[in-house]
């Protein structure tokens, strides 16, 4: 956060150091394993040899939170298992993203009892959402790169203030 | 039925003072929450039912008295039949729902159990490990009971999305 | 939004030693966020240096409340719950609970729908003990494997969305046949997967099975013998390699499998060895069913002719009249069931599948309950471990077959 703070506005050198930094980021993103249900049969299969992932930058899950930088939430989210989401996007440094993946993280899919958070929206804030139950390999890459664009367009006032 | 499983109802008829009932070939037989322990026993031992499929349970409310059904599927793999022993547990008023543990006859009723007790609320006596299993430590209620609401959430459709939308609690950074 | 249960001692007296209690041995939390448990699954475990003294699961973090859901929904929309619980063996959930269902209101399945209905049920199957095989591998730090079987599982599931168009959670088996006849490409389809994958296994058993330090890290390893499993009510591969000889394809057949020429793989020594060579095996067999199947496939209509429960076809609505009525009140209201109940099994990939649906007369289910195989199997975990290291615990939970949302449904 450094940079941001001390840089301000300085006109095009800025720019040119915020493309910089957002094209650093986005290029070797590591996501950390949060696969719950079926979803993440569909990141596994989106990770291995058919539909790759690595070609985008993912190249391995990290099961630690401390080195990652984004969570693809897969699955459904149930009221016993919310606080220790909640726990583990705590534990991940700055800059982090979420991406809510599937019905079930998006908006409580086919469930709607007492047992599930509707939405994981509720617990984490969400950058992404990617429909489908569960959605195809291809559909989870493009919301991969939907983030991507998402991420290339942060300007360093918005991350300076935060 | 088949010719076999006829013989052993009629063996639990004579002992237990059991009731049966059929349908679609499966024999289903009543019998009170006090023998169960001896009636599995007998089963395994002598009539070599060694595996118990399932073992779960079934509300009827508001009738009180049975309120729950407790059903235990038993098959045996040498003789290749089946049965199915059901116990009505009545509930009312301050008079909790009780039956003796089997998990001194099949080893798999241990986990069994405590997922009927944590759904159902039926307290199962002598059970070495009474701890809720699929729900929360902290939760309160038995959740597959009838009087036990769903938990329905309001779907958003465009004609509602603001007035859910205010009322959602969305999570901060 | 619940807290995070703090680990107090006192919940967990009974089931740990007494040496817990004086800080002379650890205990360790393998927490719901794991890269080896498969899932959403919490182990406590009580360490001695790297030895296991005890190793207590704890579950529910998956809990769906699928029984509860299904209740409040008709017959034929509760099905679509029923593909989530097991979803490596989702064609095998839809079987059991459309079998349960033909049971309950006594419906017939045409031959041609029960032939279909074995294929598919086999190519699950063999997709199912693939990515088993793969996260096998991935626990052993064998990452080819992962790699090489994902590449076979495209293949079924491209065959899964020529029928269905869904990859995963098709809802294709329905109670009275077939939701619609398979297109013409299916037969060539399975053919050519039938003729690559037998060298594909070959391929599989050089990299694992002679391997010396798999050897060494398998043999001997979370020993079950027959009896415990029986009274565990371990059902599937993982009683199959200790000698138990129970399949209920062969015991109890359902949909036509006595036609089928097919042969049980068993092993005795009970070890994760055994577990692994049972898996395999199975492949080969599985290819067998479904080649005899494919070859004496039948003609005819693949749904039942009793319009009371089965939807008639969209042809038939414009031009009779009870068509049009029977598919109004099917869809508004649904078909009701006697008040009685059933219990019916089939033999998923991880053991005994049963159902036990139970009707009130109306057009909802009073009472379904799944039994499902990986919550009896997971619970022999706290016997099987004691002695072995952490690493060896990792491998036990990887033999063993266990699908999270199968335990916790």
């Amino acid at each position: 956060m450094g940079v941001e703070q001390k840089l301000g506005d300085m006109g095009i050198v800025t720019t040119k150091l915020e493309e910089l930094v957002n094209w650093s980021r986005t290029n070797a993103m590591w996501p950390m394993l949060f696969g719950l249900a079926c979803c993440a049969i569909e990141m596994m299969a989106a990770q291995a040899s058919h539909f790759d992932m690595s070609r985008f930058g993912m190249e391995l899950m990290r099961a630690s939170p401390r080195q990652s930088d984004l969570m693809i939430v897969a699955g459904r989210v149930t009221r016993k298992m919310a606080p220790v989401l909640r726990l583990l996007y705590d534990q991940m440094p700055e800059p982090k993203w979420v991406i809510a993946m599937g019905d079930c993280a998006s908006c409580g899919g086919v469930f709607n009892n007492y047992a599930v958070v509707q939405g994981v929206d509720e617990v984490v804030p969400v950058d992404v959402y990617v429909a489908g139950c569960p959605p195809r390999p291809e559909a989870l890459i493009h919301g991969v790169v939907t983030l991507y664009e998402k991420v290339k367009g942060e300007k360093f006032k918005d991350l300076a203030k935060a | 039925m088949d010719k076999k499983v006829e013989s052993i109802v009629q063996a639990l008829q004579e002992k237990f003072g059991a009731t049966l009932e059929e349908f679609r070939g499966e024999a289903h037989v009543f019998v009170r929450p006090e023998q169960i322990v001896d009636v599995l026993t007998l089963l395994r031992d002598t009539y070599k039912f060694e595996l118990l499929s399932a073992l779960t349970a079934s509300d009827y409310w508001p009738q009180d008295a049975p309120r729950f059904h407790v059903i235990y599927q038993l098959s045996s793999l040498v003789e290749n039949i089946t049965m199915q022993i059901r116990v009505p547990v009545p509930a009312g008023g301050d008079q909790k729902p009780k039956v003796p543990t089997a998990t001194g006859v099949y080893d798999l009723a241990n986990w069994r159990e405590r997922e009927v007790a944590d759904m159902f609320g039926i307290e199962f006596e002598g059970h070495p490990d009474p701890r809720r299993i699929l729900m929360p430590v902290d939760w309160e209620g038995h959740p597959l009971r009838k009087d036990y609401p769903l938990g329905y959430e309001e779907p958003q459709f465009t004609f509602n999305f603001e007035d859910i939308d205010v009322r959602k609690p969305y999570a901060k950074e | 939004m619940a807290q995070i249960e703090e680990v107090n001692v006192d919940q967990f007296r009974h089931l740990v030693s007494e040496r817990a209690l004086t800080g002379e041995t650890l205990l360790l939390n393998m927490g719901p966020q794991h890269p080896s448990t498969h899932g959403v699954l919490r182990v406590l475990l009580e360490l001695d240096g790297e030895t296991v003294v005890n190793a207590i699961p704890d579950i529910g973090y998956l809990h769906t409340g699928v029984e509860k859901n299904m209740e409040a929904k008709t017959y034929l929309k509760a099905e679509v719950m029923t593909d989530r619980l097991d979803y490596m063996n989702t064609t095998g959930n839809n079987l059991a609970y459309a079998m349960a269902v033909e049971k309950l209101v006594d419906l017939d399945v045409p031959p041609r729908a029960q032939a279909i209905r074995v294929i598919l049920t086999e190519l699950q199957r063999i997709a199912s003990h693939l990515v088993w095989l793969g996260a096998f591998g991935l626990d052993l730090a064998a990452m080819s494997v992962f790699l090489y079987c994902f590449r076979e599982r495209e293949y079924i599931l491209d065959i899964l969305e020529l029928c269905s168009g869904q990859r995963m959670m098709t809802t294709y088996i329905r109670p009275g046949g077939l939701w619609r006849d398979v297109p013409v490409e299916f037969e060539t389809a399975v053919r050519d997967f039938l003729k690559m994958f037998p060298k594909r296994v070959d391929e599989y058993e050089a990299l694992m099975t002679k391997n010396p330090i798999l050897m060494d890290r398998l043999v001997g390893i979370g020993i079950l013998d027959g009896a415990t499993a029986l009274s565990y009510g371990v059902t599937g591969p993982t009683l199959r390699a200790s000698g138990v000889n129970w399949d209920l394809r062969k015991a109890r057949p359902y949909m036509g499998y006595e036609q089928y020429d097919f042969n049980i793989p068993i092993r005795t020594e009970g070890d994760t060895f055994a577990r692994y060579i049972v898996h395999i095996d199975e492949f080969r067999e599985s290819m067998k069913i479904i080649e005899q199947a494919l070859n004496k496939l039948p003609m005819g209509p693949v749904n039942s002719d009793n319009r009371k429960f089965v939807p008639p076809p969209r042809s038939e609505i414009g031009v009779s009249m009870e068509a049009l009525i029977h598919h109004f009140k099917l869809w508004t209201e649904g078909f009701p069931a006697p008040k009685a109940s059933v219990y019916s099994a089939v033999e998923s990939p991880r053991g005994e599948l049963g159902v036990y649906l139970e009707g009130d007369g109306g057009p909802k289910p009073h009472r379904v309950h799944m039994r499902t195989p990986s919550f009896d199997n997971l619970s022999v975990i706290g016997k099987i471990c004691k002695g072995h290291l952490v690493a060896d615990l990792v491998a036990i939970l990887a033999s063993i077959d266990i699908v999270l949302g199968d335990i916790d449904r």
